[in-house]
């Protein structure tokens, strides 16, 4: 594939793996210079990579070393060509270079992999949580984190909230004010009108 | 909530008129289409900067399918993009089917365009309704709603479901169409081309509906690839993408339409490439009308798919299949089906490109289910297309990437 060749010929010495799955070429690369390999694929003429279709992680707990791997997953419109790009990230040290200066649609993806996975994105303009609450405690999509929480472990605001229901839930809520007309009332008198 | 309290505190403390005003939009909003909250800094009526808060909606789809099987797992995508449901459950059992290397029967391939395009057009007519009441023809919502409960009646006749109807199945789909739905589509498809211009008329050259949309949230096409637009709202900027072209699937090379294209990038070319795309999709289910009729009486499930009620099991056994009163109560029992690998898949969704990356580790449930929704890349363009413009267009700015908040947090 001619992606494959020109890529081994500008980065001999990142490429740690190249292969198939399911009729796609992947390409595993090592994380230090992942920025200029992507801003190579996206601006060289005749690979023209315009559109990061997807930016995403996989956690590989106790079946791969290093444990996490950054997927980006791109398409050429002018060529029609695929290419998976799988970027190395150890566990102890999870940061990798932001692509958000080539790709604007990068921002999100990489906010959404720091929200669940940990990961660092180092030059991104504005790395925040995305989808979780701002004060939410670990990395949701980690494979040691568990599908459902313990009670003492739960969200803070979920807590005041359950706090709020158990304290109002005594209120009735249909409960009539002395001296006001109820909906039965209304009724009857429309009728008579 | 604290954000809201301290803004209003640092505008209650601040003496200067000239700083910027924030404003918060949302997240229970009526134009924001479901929970999407935006911070909007303001400079009297124009927008300086605009921040999506989204979340509101994050139920953990991609956590909870690593821990269910393949086949369960499709329920679940049903709830992303609820309007066209049909599309996601598409493809999902797409991506999957890649990875397993799976043939899928050719009547149920023609089926699956035919939900497909009708999801498109339900979900087009939906999004015609709400844009056009957000800018303020009324008229427009009604007759949309007419038509578009047409189309969730056929639904209905079709798997029993008008809205999360997860009718296809990982190797094809549930049940083969009966006449009853074949004459009811041949009506649709014969009565949809004429219903299309009452809307037109009411909208086309209405000189309220022009000022407001022509010219509002103008984006280059260089410029929409780059931030990831897809589906109507890039080819509203005159890029040729429609992934049914691009990457044909099913089977789409065969059929014969045209892939609308715009070239202003505002939000009334938005607006002229859904309206060109219903046409399109009402000649693509009339085609394959035809087709289905060629392969009449063939198999719409494929022999190796996985057995639903022992959801892991490979092909069906010898053994006599369990009694289906206990169908619900079977615990499913890990057998792979899915070889190890990974795939993206993507489709194109009624509102751009929705991807599907899978990993498989062989076992029974995937390792990784990742979804590309359309919507999520679409609120992350919404500070590119809204800032510099005034107040009241953010409106329409939303209205016309169509955006549905349920695919966007997942």
């Amino acid at each position: 594939m001619l992606v494959l060749e020109k890529l081994q010929e500008k980065f001999p010495e990142e490429i740690i793996e190249t292969g198939e799955s399911a009729g796609q070429t992947y390409v595993v690369v090592k994380r230090e210079k992942i920025f200029e390999i992507l801003k190579f694929l996206h601006e060289s003429g005749e690979l023209l990579f315009d559109h990061l279709a997807d930016l995403t992680a996989v956690d590989w707990l106790k079946k791969k070393t290093p444990r996490f791997e950054v997927v980006y997953n791109l398409f050429s419109i002018r060529y029609k060509h695929f290419l998976r790009v799988k970027a190395q990230v150890p566990e102890e040290d999870p940061r990798i270079t932001s692509v958000s200066s080539i790709w604007k649609v990068a921002n999100w993806f990489e906010r959404e992999v720091y929200d669940m996975f940990g990961i660092v994105f180092e030059g991104h303009p504005d790395l925040r949580r995305l989808l979780m609450p701002e004060d939410w405690e670990g990395f949701p999509l980690r494979k040691d984190y568990p599908l459902s929480l313990e009670p003492e472990q739960e969200w803070q605001g979920l807590v005041e909230l359950k706090e709020k229901a158990r304290r109002l839930a005594p209120f009735d809520w249909y409960q009539r004010v002395p001296g006001e007309r109820g909906p039965s009332e209304v009724n009857e008198e429309a009728k008579e009108g | 909530m604290p954000q809201a309290v301290e803004i209003i505190q640092k505008q209650k403390n601040s003496d200067q008129w000239d700083e910027p005003y924030l404003v918060n939009m949302g997240p229970q909003h009526p134009a924001t289409h479901g929970v999407l909250r935006l911070f909007l800094e303001l400079d009297g009526e124009t927008i300086v900067r605009c921040d999506p808060r989204i979340g509101y909606l994050h139920r953990g789809v991609e956590k909870l399918s690593e821990n269910l099987t393949y086949s369960q797992a499709m329920v679940l995508t049903d709830r992303l993009d609820y309007i066209a449901s049909a599309a996601n459950n598409v493809g999902y059992c797409l991506a999957v089917e890649k990875l397993m290397g799976l043939e899928v029967p050719r009547r149920a391939q023609i089926i699956r365009v035919i939900v497909c395009e009708m999801a498109r057009i339900a979900s087009h007519l939906l999004w015609l309704a709400t844009h056009a009441l957000d800018i303020g023809a009324m008229t427009v919502f009604l007759y949309c709603f007419r038509d578009r409960e047409w189309l969730l009646d056929i639904f209905e006749e079709i798997c029993g479901a008008r809205l999360t109807v997860s009718y296809p199945r990982i190797g094809g789909v549930r049940l083969d169409f009966n006449q009853k739905i074949i004459d009811e589509l041949y009506r649709f498809t014969e009565e949809f081309p004429r219903r299309i211009p009452e809307y037109e008329t009411l909208i086309d050259v209405n000189r309220i509906w022009l000022k407001r949309t022509k010219g509002v949230g103008v984006i280059s096409g260089e410029e929409a690839v780059n931030l990831g637009l897809t589906g109507p709202s890039l080819r509203g900027s005159g890029v040729r993408y429609d992934l049914r072209r691009t990457r044909p699937y099913l089977i789409y090379d065969e059929l014969d339409f045209e892939v609308a294209v715009e070239y202003e990038g505002d939000v009334y070319s938005r607006y002229r490439v859904r309206m060109k795309e219903m046409r399109e999709a009402n000649k693509i289910i009339r085609q394959c009308l035809d087709k289905l009729a060629e392969c009449e009486g063939e198999p719409v499930i494929a022999e190796e798919a996985p057995d639903l009620l022992i959801p892991f099991s490979k092909p069906k056994r010898p053994q006599p299949a369990p009694h289906p009163k206990k169908g619900f109560l079977v615990k499913s029992v890990e057998v792979p089906i899915v070889p190890e690998g990974e795939v993206y898949f993507a489709i194109e969704a009624p509102k751009g490109e929705l991807g599907y990356y899978i990993v498989s580790d062989g076992s029974g449930h995937p390792w990784r289910v990742r979804i590309r929704a359309p919507s999520f890349v679409h609120i992350s363009a919404l500070p590119a297309l809204s800032e510099g413009q005034m107040v009241a267009d953010i409106i329409a700015v939303i209205g016309s990437v169509d955006i549905v908040l349920g695919e966007c947090d997942r």
